[in-house]
């Protein structure tokens, strides 16, 4: 799907650094990309004004930032994480208790602070995952407090992406790479300025004070064609309907072969934007009076996630692979009526020795992992 | 426990540099509220000095190296209804069993100008090798928060909670990114034992695995990642044969690796 191209207006690259003062003009605390430990991270900023010309070189296990020759804002696809540790804490308190005078034990929750956060240069693949951790946190009767408190207060400005990765196939998801829905801002960047569209009533209050001249129709079509072009540059495809298929192959030798070279480190799926698990621990007080319980980010490769009570359901790394990789792509349809899987890539850039999800999953169904020319679906 | 009485805790030393020790000591304000709670009877680092005492709870730290230490751990054990290896000498043998691997009575000649002074075994070992041990802390040095949450689960009659995940685990909570992506360098974290919090990954230096193994450590996989980063054979060997060269899982690790070196 296109940007819409009616409410389109036209930001000048000179004035990005105006939206972003807007932003924290009416409140919010700004996230945006910044170089740090040789990746783009999204960490607070202390100016308005962002950082140009990064890019990243990303391959299997590899993750190189670099410069962009155009001078752009967002010429890179993405970088180890984005939304997900914004809203689903990667380590917090949930709740504590205390033992009062009298020795009864009294239970509080501990809530995170309210804050209003903007998040600025999310992916299609990030909103894609957003609403994924949506279903799973917010639903209905089972409704997360402390991701439900974050979420609330998030302003997302998306942009398009014009440069993907060489380990980007959100094209083949259907998830990207121009965002469609799930932002209160959209951005494609032009050689000049951006294509800007909201995609709510917070967004169309914040471009309304901009006081910008609607995009021109060779400006809208500009960031059209950027789009498609972005898709066709993607070479790795995730093909769809892969439940029943993955499912029969549970046995299928490719998993001793992938179990060979897994460190089982979590990596994956600490970078996964849609990966949900966690592990709670007590951290009673010294003086025996209190505790508190936290939440922390844990994973299916780790040896307390498969512990039932005296048994490990998933003793090794084949188990455990296989566990990631079918629940992701196969039994996440069965849970949220889609793959778990948004093309982000980044499974397949922060594992340390470079396993490729698309390739693993070629070699268990004997499809290909290339993506042909005219075999894109949802591109743009 | 008797409920009535605070439980008595000794802290002994082995062949250590007093490292994890000083993890105690460095606990600040949380020592001495630990210190209200049960009874320190021989912690000679500290103050209370009684290597006799019968207690509850023996936290031991360094290595048996010496044939002394292997009279002085069995006496300790017949005392102590519990006991604790801490660090990376008591559960691994620490740095001083890179000896094992090598003639150390040449060292010892090389180094010392009377060489029979010095009374040593062939091999540095983990306390366990010679007594039973209830529960170990893995590091070099242990860190204060593992020391806190094993005498508090001791204190409200739970086990410990064994945390054998990678150092991974941790970087990766704390939003840092890979080292061994972005840089290229051969970070021993994918193998170690979570517990020190990523120190290293968070300063942007590569983990030297100073946890030992983490459970299901597949080093046959991170040495071939090794490798094609450009470590040769003998470099290799060094990442595994370190502060924990004795750990079974990290001395399979370096032997695989010395048979591919070079003749």
């Amino acid at each position: 799907m296109p940007i819409p191209t009616e409410d389109a207006r036209f930001l000048p690259a000179d004035q990005l650094t105006s939206l972003v003062a807007g932003l924290m003009a009416i409140g919010y605390r700004c996230i945006g990309p910044a170089v740090e430990q040789g990746a783009i991270v999204m960490r607070p900023l202390d100016t308005p004004a962002l950082p140009r010309g990064l890019q990243a070189e990303q391959q299997p296990g590899s993750y190189r930032v670099g410069r962009d020759p155009h001078d752009r804002y967002f010429a890179w696809a993405n970088g180890p994480q984005a939304i997900k540790p914004l809203t689903f804490a990667p380590q917090e308190a949930m709740w504590r208790v205390e033992r009062n005078a009298a020795g009864t034990l009294q239970f509080a929750a501990v809530l995170p602070p309210a804050e209003r956060l903007a998040v600025i240069g999310v992916r299609a693949c990030d909103l894609a995952a957003l609403a994924l951790q949506d279903a799973h946190f917010l639903r209905e009767g089972r409704r997360d407090t402390h991701y439900a408190r974050r979420r609330e207060q998030l302003f997302l400005v998306a942009v398009q992406c014009a440069v993907p990765a060489a380990t980007c196939f959100c094209a083949s998801t259907g998830d990207g790479p121009t965002p469609t829905s799930g932002f209160d801002l959209a951005l494609a960047e032009l050689a000049d300025g951006f294509v800007a569209t909201a995609g709510s009533d917070a967004g169309r209050a914040v471009l309304a004070t901009l006081g910008l001249a609607p995009a021109t129709s060779q400006q809208c079509e500009a960031a059209r064609q950027q789009g498609v072009a972005a898709a066709s540059a993607q070479t790795r495809r995730m093909p769809g309907g892969l439940r029943e298929t993955l499912m029969s192959r549970l046995e299928h030798p490719r998993w001793d072969d992938v179990a060979a070279r897994c460190l089982a480190c979590g990596n994956c799926t600490a970078v996964c934007p849609t990966c949900f698990c966690h592990a709670e621990a007590d951290a009673p007080a010294l003086d025996g009076r209190s505790s508190e319980h936290a939440r922390n980010w844990d994973s299916c490769f780790g040896e307390s996630h498969g512990h039932l009570h005296g048994t490990n359901v998933r003793p090794d790394i084949r188990t455990r692979y296989r566990q990631w990789l079918t629940h992701k792509l196969a039994t996440w349809h069965d849970q949220f009526g889609r793959s778990g899987c948004v093309g982000c890539g980044r499974c397949i850039a922060w594992c340390p020795v470079g396993i490729d999800l698309t390739e693993e999953v070629a070699a268990l169904t004997g499809g290909s992992d290339q993506r042909a020319p005219e075999s894109g679906k949802g591109a743009a | 426990m008797d409920a009535t009485r605070k439980p008595r805790v000794a802290v002994h030393k082995f062949s250590s540099c007093d490292g994890c020790q000083l993890a105690f000591l460095n606990l600040g304000e949380p020592l001495l509220e630990l210190a209200g709670r049960v009874d320190l009877v021989h912690f000679a680092e500290a103050g209370p000095f009684d290597p006799d005492a019968e207690v509850d709870v023996a936290f031991v730290e360094g290595s048996v190296s010496t044939p002394e230490d292997i009279e002085r751990i069995l006496h300790i054990r017949a005392r102590s209804r519990m006991l604790i290896a801490i660090g990376a000498c008591a559960t691994a043998g620490g740095i001083q069993a890179l000896r094992n691997g090598a003639d150390g009575a040449a060292w010892v000649a090389q180094l010392y100008s009377h060489p029979d002074a010095i009374d040593s075994l062939a091999h540095s070992t983990p306390i366990a090798t010679h007594v039973k041990v209830d529960f170990e802390l893995w590091g070099c040095p242990v860190s204060g928060p593992q020391i806190l949450q094993v005498v508090n689960s001791l204190l409200l009659g739970v086990a410990p909670r064994d945390n054998a995940d990678k150092v991974c685990t941790e970087c990766k909570r704390q939003g840092h990114p890979c080292v061994m992506v972005t840089r290229g360098v051969p970070c021993m974290g994918p193998v170690t034992r979570a517990g020190c919090g990523a120190l290293c990954p968070g300063l942007g230096r590569d983990c030297y695995g100073c946890y030992g193994p983490a459970e299901n450590a597949n080093t046959d996989a991170l040495a071939a990642q090794f490798r094609a980063l450009g470590l040769d054979a003998a470099a290799i060997v060094h990442r595994f044969q370190s502060i924990n060269s004795q750990a079974p899982v990290f001395l399979a690790a370096a032997g695989k690796a010395e048979m591919t070196r070079d003749a």
